[in-house]
């Protein structure tokens, strides 16, 4: 596999995007080979104060789908969620939701 | 490795080797981080919004040299403290921290997959697995005193 794998990204039409601001934020965190299963669980319960259970329940989403959202909200605040989970080392990204 | 005790700061046991190689490993990730430019830097930085180059250009430029700055700082941290027996929680995260961005890093550069077990030992990576599997035994062992 070339080292190219990581995150895909795809041109979609985006011209709706702002259009509601009712329609929340979800951050959504990727499954990658590096992070290990606990310490993502980890990241979840510290910086979303998750219980262990929760945590691990979205971890394990996380790593059997490929993908779980791990919060919700404003642009600020997924932004803002986004940023820590990528100072954790995670694979986050956001998007409006539909 | 480490434990908690109970005044909850930490009781760190390493041996000298394996300190000797975090307070090598932190400066040369300093140092590629500082240069910026390697591909094995790239799940530092990941893509916040995959659809939107605008926005995302907004966030990297918002982002991108206080994510830098942090990791920066726990490098310094983990180096400087190499040799400690006593970490504060806050310690012990710091370097949780700046361990997982060296496997991130090393991880990339290895094309680490899922499906990456072992590799022999005549593999001319196999140090650099072998190295990758440790900080990731570090890493498990840290979190479970936390």
């Amino acid at each position: 596999m070339a080292p190219t794998a990581l995150p895909v990204e795809v041109d979609e039409p985006t011209s709706d995007t702002t259009a509601d601001p009712d329609r929340p934020w979800i951050v959504l965190v990727w499954n990658d080979p590096i992070n290990t299963m606990d310490y993502v669980a980890w990241v979840f319960q510290t910086l979303f104060g998750y219980s262990r259970e929760k945590a691990t329940a979205l971890m394990l989403d996380v790593h059997h789908k490929g993908r779980a959202v791990v919060s919700s909200g404003t642009r600020e605040k997924a932004e803002l969620d986004v940023y820590r989970l990528h100072e954790h080392g995670l694979w986050a990204t956001m998007q409006k939701d539909d | 490795m480490l434990s908690r005790r109970a005044d909850g700061r930490f009781d760190l046991t390493l041996s000298q080797p394996e300190r000797a190689l975090l307070a090598n490993l932190a400066p040369q990730l300093r140092e590629l981080l500082a240069t910026g430019a390697d591909p094995a830097l790239r799940r530092l930085y990941p893509t916040a919004y995959p659809d939107d180059d605008e926005q995302q250009a907004e966030y990297q430029a918002l982002t991108h040299d206080d994510l830098l700055q942090r990791r920066l700082d726990d490098l310094d941290l983990l180096e400087e403290q190499a040799g400690a027996t006593d970490l504060s929680e806050d310690d012990v995260v710091r370097w949780m921290k700046a361990i997982n961005g060296l496997r991130l890093v090393l991880g990339t550069r290895l094309d680490v997959s899922e499906d990456t077990r072992s590799v022999d030992d005549d593999d001319p990576d196999a140090p650099a697995h072998h190295l990758y599997e440790y900080l990731g035994h570090l890493l498990h062992g840290l979190l479970a005193a936390l």
